[in-house]
């Protein structure tokens, strides 16, 4: 049974003052039911990733509240958590809700409310993803756990701080042709340079920002999605892995091993090469993590991802474009929602909404999604669906 | 984190004395301590160490912007570690010439008082590595 992504919608990403975590969340689902052409009641089941509520709202039990907003009670409705990749586990939890034959018609939904807090309660929050009694306890923190990957990565390969920042720049520019993204703000490599260090070699325009926003997806089994004459995108392959919290208990420091194994199998599933892939969103969470993310996911050769990025080969119109959105570094990083934020662009681009950063002549498009500093990875492929 | 204060004495063995384990099955040393093997799971066979006091510096970056408790030390030097028996640690690398800190550099485990008190009024201790010359 193939699955289909028959909707899609998303909010804008920013520092919603003015909207509530529910308030999101209920704006992208009603977006995705409205362009699926469906009515509420065709929807069987619900699955939403969120990673942080409790922490960030003092609300859980995220699953039921969705169901209630939507006004879609009493179907089940769950909700997925592996932090930054809890939209990613949604989205594969709903597709196996379809694939196992259960269900035929379901919503997917990704939202965080991060702007109520101070950043110092935030980046707590956020702390969770990695392994708090053994790393956050010595004073570590997100930036300084991807810096340590940083500085391995420029010690086995040369990657520099300025090919680092070619990132930073790249997913600027695509953000200013996104009307969603939280940042609409071209850049320059000396403007990321000059920021201030946080975890060095990592630097302030190396971080993804804190923001609000929510997307939502509805997915349909192939046999509905031509009994009702839908159009949409067919996801090919969604793989997941795992590995340790604790980075310090990782084989290498120079590759998150749990893409390349969820990479691997999604690519096996889906009988297709790396080559084959005419855009990805990666998880960019700080600038070296999408160079790691080139690499593991096969586009470019171990240790030749800075390089790469400097060289242009991941812009737009470069060989393989990288963040079309703006990623998460310029589209902004709710972190529940971005899994499926990354899934609506795919739906996007493949439907040829992209509009002017529409990649030319996409065919199939990958979505990358880490938890913490890669103790999750969630990998999809996506194709137009030909009914 | 919340360092409450059975949180704390449970992690005495591993935070003051480095202990670990290591599985007599493959040979292998872990830190901190596990109740499987990751290698050989119900086949392994853990014992609990002590472990090594030196090791070298795999990766590390100075920290800028520090968490709750952490500002009195910031910026300070974090590290992973690979200690004398290829288990692994993060720790703060403190009482080191900068100049020293890199990739390669031994260095030797020392005890100090890890964060500024939080709000469960616990003062948490345990390792910190220095650079040995
Ligand atoms: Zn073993």
């Amino acid at each position: 049974m193939r699955v289909v992504i028959v909707g899609a919608g998303i909010t804008k990403f920013a520092e919603h003052w003015n909207k509530s975590f529910r308030e999101l969340i209920v704006e992208a689902a009603v977006k995705a039911i409205e362009s699926s052409g469906l009515k509420g009641e065709q929807i069987e089941a619900i699955y939403g990733g969120c990673m942080a509520s409790g922490r960030l709202i003092g609300q859980e039990h995220i699953g039921a509240l969705i169901a209630d907003q939507l006004g879609l009670n009493p179907i089940p409705s769950t909700r997925c958590e592996a932090a930054c990749a809890s939209g990613g586990v949604a989205l594969r939890t709903a597709y196996l809700a379809i694939k196992s034959g259960l269900h035929s018609i379901v919503a997917v939904g990704g939202v965080e409310k991060m702007t109520e807090l101070s950043t110092q309660a935030v980046s707590f929050a956020l702390g969770g993803a990695g392994d708090q009694e053994i790393e956050l306890f010595h004073g570590a923190t997100f930036p300084s756990l991807y810096a340590l990957l940083a500085r391995a990565h420029m010690h086995a390969y040369g990657t520099t701080e300025e090919q680092m920042a070619s990132v930073a720049v790249k997913n600027h520019a695509n953000a200013l042709l996104n009307p969603n993204a939280q940042f609409h703000k071209e850049i320059t490599i000396e403007d990321v340079m000059n920021s201030a260090y946080v975890a060095e070699p990592i630097k302030l325009l190396d971080c993804s920002p804190i923001t609000d926003g929510a997307a939502a997806l509805i997915l349909a089994s192939e046999d509905k999605a031509k009994e009702l004459g839908l159009k949409g995108v067919e996801i090919l392959a969604s793989e997941q892995a795992s590995d340790t919290l604790a980075l310090s208990s990782r084989e290498s420091l120079t590759e998150l091993k749990a893409t390349r194994i969820a990479a691997q199998k999604a690519y096996e599933r889906a009988g297709i090469r790396p080559s084959d892939i005419d855009f990805a969103e990666v998880h960019d969470c700080f600038t070296i993590a999408e160079i790691l993310a080139i690499e593991d996911l096969g586009f470019f050769k171990k240790g030749e991802g800075g390089l790469a990025s400097e060289k242009g080969k991941t812009s737009l119109k470069g060989k393989i474009p990288i963040n079309p959105s703006g990623g998460l570094k310029a589209k902004g990083h709710p972190v529940g929602a971005t899994g499926v934020a990354q899934a609506v662009e795919a739906y996007m681009q493949l439907m040829g909404l992209a509009d002017k950063r529409q990649v030319k002549n996409a065919r199939i498009g990958l979505t990358h999604n880490v938890g913490g500093s890669g103790a999750t990875a969630v990998v999809t492929i996506y194709k137009r669906f030909k009914g | 984190m919340q360092n409450t204060a059975p949180l704390n004495w449970r992690r005495f063995p591993e935070r003051y004395l480095l202990r670990g384990s290591y599985c007599e099955t493959c040979k292998q040393a872990f830190f901190p301590s596990r109740a499987i093997c990751p290698n050989c799971r119900r086949k392994g066979k853990l014992i609990s160490i002590e472990m090594p006091r030196t090791g070298k510096i795999i990766s590390y970056t100075r920290v800028h912007v520090p968490p709750e408790g952490f500002k009195n030390e910031a910026p300070y030097y974090l590290a992973i570690i690979e200690l004398e028996n290829g288990a692994k640690v993060l720790s703060q690398i403190v009482d080191s010439d900068p100049e020293k800190i890199k990739i390669g550099a031994k260095v030797k485990k020392v005890f100090r008082r890890i964060a500024e008190p939080d709000e469960y009024g616990t003062i948490t201790y345990g390792y910190k590595f220095k650079v040995v010359e």
